[in-house]
């Protein structure tokens, strides 16, 4: 790199003598990494450091703590709520992926068309859903899934007959996961989408040229044209809204009434670590929880990695 | 089917899906606004907006609860927040794109690592190394921990790496300082980039839940989404004064977003799309 090249001395700087300006020449990358670095260390390395051990201690707030192995981690695999928080999470995870990532593309496929007038918004309306933060769409779709009254059982009720207006979406523990996935829907498809129209505008048009004159149809060329020309950004997509789905927790905790809803069927593994770590003040066993989240994403993301063939490449 | 007419015939089925997904996308926002205009007796009796308007919502929203003093919070909060992450974050970003020092690798590759740890592992340690600082329950907690962001590092080590070397030298032949250089060329010309995490940043510290929520007890700090969750718990039935909160929750972030857009796609997709 050439910044490495000594500064031509004899040039008097504004700020002083040439033996400072060499000095600060070289002193200023640690300058500029340094305050980053204090407070990465600090808040970010160490705690990470800090909660391996905290996780084998059992603590009453930050004030006792009692060394207890691997009790926490044994405890927590024996937990019944905890199977359920996990399996609640996959669930939605699942659900989710599955449904965001084909309507995104869809909506991106549709969206990319240059005939299209009103695109920029197009694309502004569905992104709009982003801008507000999983608090806020949970009360707002609190409100919107109230039987009886509510929005979605009344449209749903117009739209499907036999759909009953008295749906009880956020009480009956069967209707918890899908009106958790729809709203999760309503949120993110637009967000994908903006990754996948960037990634369609990247494919080269000729290439979608020279399948036509080989006669593919739009079958074909979406086979051997887009799928592999946005295979990257799909990765990417895959594995951001995988991790994200397994942090899920602000959502229900918000529209089940900071319960994990009825009979447990909202319980998502943050909302568990949540509620047996930090509101009984066991920081030791919040910590222990987190790694397993930690470890289990970690897992999931690679398994995903491998199994798109991204492994063998060596790039996301 | 004439090829002609099969063309205008998807065409306007591609139309007819947009719209849909677009209604389906703004209805429950249009049904928001409306529903903050009302008054208990319309909420549900009229479907979007009824014909006298309310402002009783507003009203009861301001006086009922100290919603301002809820706003300021997060206002003050955010604010900070993103100038401090944006100062660090460039300056560490623009070290690392073009300087060589001792330890850069290293820093480089913890970095990397630790962004593959999710937040909810450091909780509870970082809990207790606050209350250690005294700083449980003061808006201090929630900055200082969250003044940096590796994310926005790696933005802007990838922007300022395309800043040609040549620019840099030259200002250093006139005699500018490091600092200057980084101030008055390196930061001008990743305005797009400063954009995007301006807007990035921000919703992520405006949007935040479980961070305050551990840390903060007294309702006099409180910022807003917890405190529209302590809301829920008081004022349950009132949806009329919580739709209320949350729309002007939200609008910030959209205002933000509408001045923002242009940089805010460009820097979202820039390392996607380059893989």
């Amino acid at each position: 790199m050439s910044t490495t090249t000594v500064v031509n001395p004899s040039v008097q700087s504004e700020t002083g003598s040439p033996r400072w300006f060499t000095l600060q020449h070289k002193l200023a990358p640690y300058l500029f990494v340094a305050p980053f670095l204090l407070i990465f260390l600090t808040f970010g390395l160490w705690p990470i450091v800090k909660s391996l051990i905290l996780a084998f201690y059992a603590t009453n707030g930050p004030k006792s703590n009692v060394f207890v192995g691997w009790n926490n981690f044994r405890f927590l695999f024996a937990d019944q709520s905890f199977h359920r928080a996990v399996w609640n999470t996959v669930v939605y995870a699942f659900w989710s992926v599955v449904l965001q990532l084909p309507l995104a593309l869809g909506l991106a496929m549709l969206l990319n068309q240059s005939w299209l007038r009103g695109r920029n918004f197009l694309r502004l309306a569905f992104f709009a859903p982003n801008l507000l933060g999983q608090v806020f769409v949970g009360v707002l779709f609190s409100v919107l899934f109230v039987p009886q009254y509510g929005l979605v059982n009344r449209a749903l009720h117009a739209l499907i007959p036999g759909f009953a207006l008295d749906t009880e979406w956020l009480t009956n523990p069967a209707w918890v996961m899908p009106a958790l996935v729809l709203t999760s829907l309503w949120m993110y498809v637009g967000f994908n989408m903006i990754y996948f129209l960037a990634a369609l505008q990247a494919v080269d048009q000729d290439q979608y040229e020279a399948a036509m004159m080989d006669g593919a149809n739009g079958w074909q060329q979406f086979r051997a044209v887009t799928l592999p020309g946005i295979r990257p950004v799909a990765v990417f997509v895959l594995v951001t809204a995988t991790i994200g789905s397994f942090q899920l927790f602000e959502l229900p905790y918000i529209m089940l009434n900071n319960s994990g809803g009825p009979d447990n069927s909202g319980l998502t593994i943050v909302s568990y670590l949540y509620m047996n770590g930090f509101m009984t003040g066991d920081l030791g066993y919040a910590s222990a929880v987190g790694w397993v989240l930690a470890l289990g994403l970690l897992a999931v993301s690679l398994l995903q990695m491998r199994a798109t063939g991204t492994w063998k490449e060596g790039k996301v | 089917m004439r090829p002609q007419r099969r063309t205008s015939l998807s065409r306007a089925l591609i139309v007819i899906l947009l719209l849909v997904s677009a209604v389906v996308a703004l209805t429950p926002l249009v049904w928001l606004v409306a529903a903050t205009t009302k008054g208990p007796d319309d909420l549900f009796h009229y479907t979007f907006f009824a014909p006298r308007f309310s402002a009783q919502n507003y009203h009861d929203l301001f006086t009922k609860v100290p919603f301002l003093r809820y706003l300021t919070n997060s206002l003050f909060v955010t604010g900070a927040t993103v100038i401090v992450q944006l100062f660090f974050s460039s300056l560490a970003g623009f070290a690392l794109a073009k300087y060589e020092f001792v330890g850069k690798k290293v820093v480089m590759v913890i970095m990397l690592t630790t962004l593959l740890i999710p937040g909810q592992v450091v909780m509870a340690p970082l809990y207790e190394q606050l209350y250690h600082l005294g700083l449980v329950d003061t808006r201090l907690g929630l900055i200082i921990p969250g003044a940096v962001s590796v994310f926005g590092i790696f933005l802007f080590r990838q922007s300022i790496l395309q800043v040609p070397d040549e620019l840099l030298q030259a200002a250093r032949l006139d005699g500018c300082s490091e600092f200057r250089i980084y101030w008055d060329i390196v930061m001008p010309v990743t305005r797009p980039m400063i954009g995007a995490f301006c807007l990035i940043s921000f919703m992520a510290a405006w949007n935040n839940f479980l961070w305050p929520q551990i840390l903060l007890h007294h309702d006099d700090k409180f910022t807003l989404p917890i405190a529209l969750n302590q809301m829920i718990g008081i004022y349950g039935n009132q949806y009329g004064m919580l739709m209320a909160g949350t729309l002007v929750s939200v609008l910030p972030v959209a205002i933000l977003f509408l001045v923002l857009q242009r940089e805010f796609v460009a820097g979202l997709t820039a390392g996607a799309v380059k893989g």
